[in-house]
């Protein structure tokens, strides 16, 4: 006979509730959401049926938004206002875009990161990519009915830290909570190695819109471990896009561009380029608002000819990958293909000829993104046991330090694998220098200048001492995300200074609270009840598991401990019956900073549990 | 965590410089798989801090172990050498004299362009890393002498740098 199952008193039913969490793909030119449902992970269509959402935003001077096809459909009439590829300006400043004379936009030139002047006003890349994150996370929670509990977002494996960054408060801006930035030929990795249960080591190439990376990983008993990576992230579908559309102006011998007309031969190049995926030439025209026009021919022949040197900048980077990972050709078991771009012959040919194996393309190189995506949210979640398999991912670009001289001093070197610590001492120059400046930089070049810099900040009140006496440890910490904070800490007086690596590239914290109230406005909603449901879920979500934790570990706690525990945990009960998000706030840190010794003893306990099997192996 | 627990420890491993990879490589993993940010992704945050902290450290003691040149300094600073101070720069003369011919062989291949003699090189190269592995595990483990152990250190982080430079070359070549 079953017996039936009696929850504890006051024990929450909620943690084996689903939980609704999705894998979003912020592509170059398409996006998707996808979920797992059933054991199954799926990619949700919008009410039409298309899976994509094209990752075009327009703009109109009633400050209405629209992302997608209806904003694909508008780019040739209003092209300053229908912002295409945003994710090749994320967390990029006017000198970072080579190609930005022959882009219809009016862009700002603002420190740190470009803008985009549109109708309805002045809009960073982090605020019109959270246009379409919001998007996805509307046609989320329709079909799934409910609000999600997170999202994992992907971004290009060679994304430096102030891309992600950018990335990361992009979604907080579209109000997803951020279970983790995921690379992308990781995600596919996982879409791939699960189905088919793999083991060796596999390339990733992965070529899309505007994003170039290549991945070499190890997959062994479960764990996908990157080996190295490598990229380059100003390279993709749109450059192929861009040669055919040079090719068109040669043909058409045209006059300078209108912005309207620009954009339509940048249409009729992807058109052309789309074409050539399944046929060996295509005829090209195109009547421009001045009259003028052209009518040729193009062959696969030729645009391979004209494509050579992009197919190529995406071989050394693998090469690259290739010796840091110390393997050659010969090790690798399988190339997994991802991107739309791989769809072009000519990209499949040399990947062949260079990996001297066909490339596998059993899944669809725009959705595997997605679906891995929408895996690892799923064991992010919560929702399975998580003993499957687990990611151990790396940082594409080393990060360091400026020294005397304009130098790059080199901290964490790049392909080491995260979360990851390192600290360096450095010294003064000066007697009695009371101040040093702290230049963080990302990059692999000998000069700073070169390297891209991702923050600065001043260390102040270091006690005057004789140059070299005093003893400066700057650490840097890079979390699961990828993304680096650094503190600096004189040793003999203790004198601390830290970042968040944020400021000179990214957003600012105010910067993104006006943005959040600026797009609750218009959205109309109540973002004080928001805020305050969030709070109370989060609220709840942490008495829940703190109570399991002392019922499954109150041994490793003594009474007065226990106490303590709980009366944290009754002190944000009461503060739940009240409407103070700011309080239940500090009722949750209150608590964290409560259970911290007790979570510490419940890991070692972990540790001890997992290494106990390793030890009786030397005895067998 | 246990800070006085040191790498070779944590990972329950012998103290010694010869290394079964295979072990190592799958205690990493039960760790990882213990400890990993990811298994706390939807735990209270004071796990998710342990979390990081831990996996953070595991991370540390896999590549200190794993790389031959870390996993030397790291036994010689057990037994209070520091096998990479500045002040030491013993080396042997026909070891200096092998690092010049080697410098130059790669300096010509590089003017010659010629892939075929890099090749040659690279593989030069990494045997007798190879070799300067064994020597300073037999100096280590079994001679315990860590006096001549920091120099074959030494040696072996020159190596690391020639191989480097070989990398370099290959790239300037390719591209």
């Amino acid at each position: 006979m079953a017996l039936l199952q009696i929850a504890e008193p006051g024990m929450s039913t909620a943690p084996h509730q689903h939980r609704l969490a999705v894998g979003i793909d912020l592509g170059t030119t398409n996006s998707l959401v996808a979920t797992v449902r059933s054991g199954l992970a799926l990619v949700l269509d919008d009410q039409e049926g298309h899976s994509l959402l094209p990752s075009v935003v327009r703009y109109h001077a009633n400050c209405d938004v629209e992302v997608g096809y209806a904003a694909q459909a508008a780019q040739n009439n209003d092209p300053h206002n229908t912002i295409v590829s945003v994710k090749r300006f994320m967390g990029r400043g006017i000198a970072d875009i080579d190609d930005s004379a022959s882009l219809p936009y009016r862009f700002v030139d603002a420190p740190g990161m470009v803008q985009l002047k549109t109708a309805a006003g002045v809009k960073s890349p982090v605020e019109i990519s959270a246009e379409i994150l919001k998007v996805l996370r509307q046609r989320a929670e329709a079909a799934l009915g409910g609000e999600l509990v997170g999202a994992v977002i992907t971004v290009p494996a060679y994304f430096d830290d102030a891309q992600r960054q950018a990335t990361k408060d992009a979604a907080q801006l579209a109000g997803l909570n951020v279970l983790r930035l995921l690379n992308e030929p990781t995600a596919a990795a996982i879409a791939y190695g699960l189905d088919n249960a793999s083991e060796g080591v596999y390339a990733v190439y992965d070529l899309g819109g505007g994003t170039f990376d290549i991945s070499i990983l190890k997959l062994s008993k479960g764990v996908f471990e990157v080996l190295a990576t490598n990229g380059d992230s100003a390279l993709g579908g749109d450059d192929f896009d861009q040669r055919i559309f040079c090719w068109m102006v040669e043909q058409g011998r045209f006059s300078p561009l209108s912005a309207s007309d620009m954009r339509l031969l940048l249409t009729k190049a992807r058109d052309a380029k789309e074409a050539l995926t399944e046929h060996t030439d295509v005829r090209v025209t195109a009547v421009l608002s001045t009259g003028e026009m052209m009518d040729a021919t193009l062959t696969q022949t030729a645009f391979n000819a004209m494509t050579t040197g992009l197919v190529n900048k995406t071989l050394a980077p693998t090469r690259k990958a290739l010796r840091d990972a110390d393997l050659s050709v010969d090790d690798i078991k399988g190339v997994v293909m991802v991107g739309g771009s791989t769809r072009m012959p000519c990209v499949r040919h040399a990947v062949a000829d260079f990996f001297k194996q066909t490339p596998l393309t059993n899944l669809n190189p725009d959705k595997v993104v997605a679906i891995g995506a929408a895996t690892q949210a799923d064991v992010l979640a919560g929702n399975r046991s998580g003993d499957d398999w687990l990611l151990l991912d790396v940082i594409p670009l080393s990060l360091g330090l400026e020294t005397m001289g304009g130098l790059t001093e080199k901290v964490i070197p790049r392909n080491t694998t995260i979360p990851t610590a390192r600290a360096q001492e450095f010294t003064t120059f000066k007697d009695g220098q009371t101040a040093m400046s702290v230049h963080v930089l990302q990059g692999e070049r000998e000069l700073a200048a070169d390297c891209r810099s991702l923050a600065r900040f001043e260390l102040r009140g270091i006690p005057p001492m004789v140059a070299g006496a005093a003893r400066i440890r700057v650490t840097f910490q890079v979390d699961a995300d990828g993304l680096l904070s650094v503190s600096a800490r004189e040793q003999s007086s203790g004198v601390e200074a830290s970042v968040q690596v944020k400021p000179s590239y990214g957003l600012g914290d105010d910067e993104i609270t006006r943005m959040l109230k600026d797009a609750f406005t218009h959205a109309k909603e109540d973002m004080y009840a928001r805020a305050l449901n969030e709070q109370i879920v989060d609220a709840q979500g942490l008495i829940a598991a703190t109570r399991a934790a002392i019922l499954e570990d109150g041994a490793l706690l003594d009474s007065t401990e226990t106490d303590a525990i709980n009366a944290g945990i009754a002190a944000l009960e009461s503060l739940l019956a009240g409407t103070d998000h700011q309080a239940i706030k500090r009722g949750v840190e209150a608590l964290n900073a409560a259970s911290t010794e007790f979570a510490q003893r419940r890991m070692d306990q972990n540790v001890r549990r997992a290494m106990a099997g390793q030890k009786l192996e030397t005895f067998g | 965590m246990d800070l006085t627990q040191n790498h070779f420890e944590l990972f329950s491993l012998p103290q010694s410089y010869a290394l079964d990879r295979d072990r190592l490589d799958s205690a990493y993993r039960e760790l990882q798989n213990a400890v990993h940010p990811d298994r706390f992704a939807a735990k209270p945050e004071a796990e998710q801090r342990v979390a990081m902290q831990w996996a953070t450290q595991a991370n540390e003691a896999y590549q200190t172990l794993k790389h031959p040149v870390n996993r030397g300094v790291y036994l010689l600073r057990l037994q209070g050498i520091d096998a990479l101070d500045a002040s030491n720069t013993k080396m042997a003369p026909a070891f200096l004299m092998q690092q010049m011919e080697w410098r130059e062989a790669i300096e010509e291949a590089r003017a010659d362009k010629n892939m075929t003699v890099l090749d040659t090189l690279a593989n030069d190269l990494r045997m007798s890393h190879r070799r300067i592995e064994t020597q300073l595990a037999d100096l280590i483990d079994k001679a315990h002498d860590f006096g001549a152990a920091s120099e074959v250190v030494r040696q072996l982080r020159f190596m690391d740098k020639l191989i480097a430079e070989v990398g370099d070359v290959y790239e300037e070549l390719e591209n």
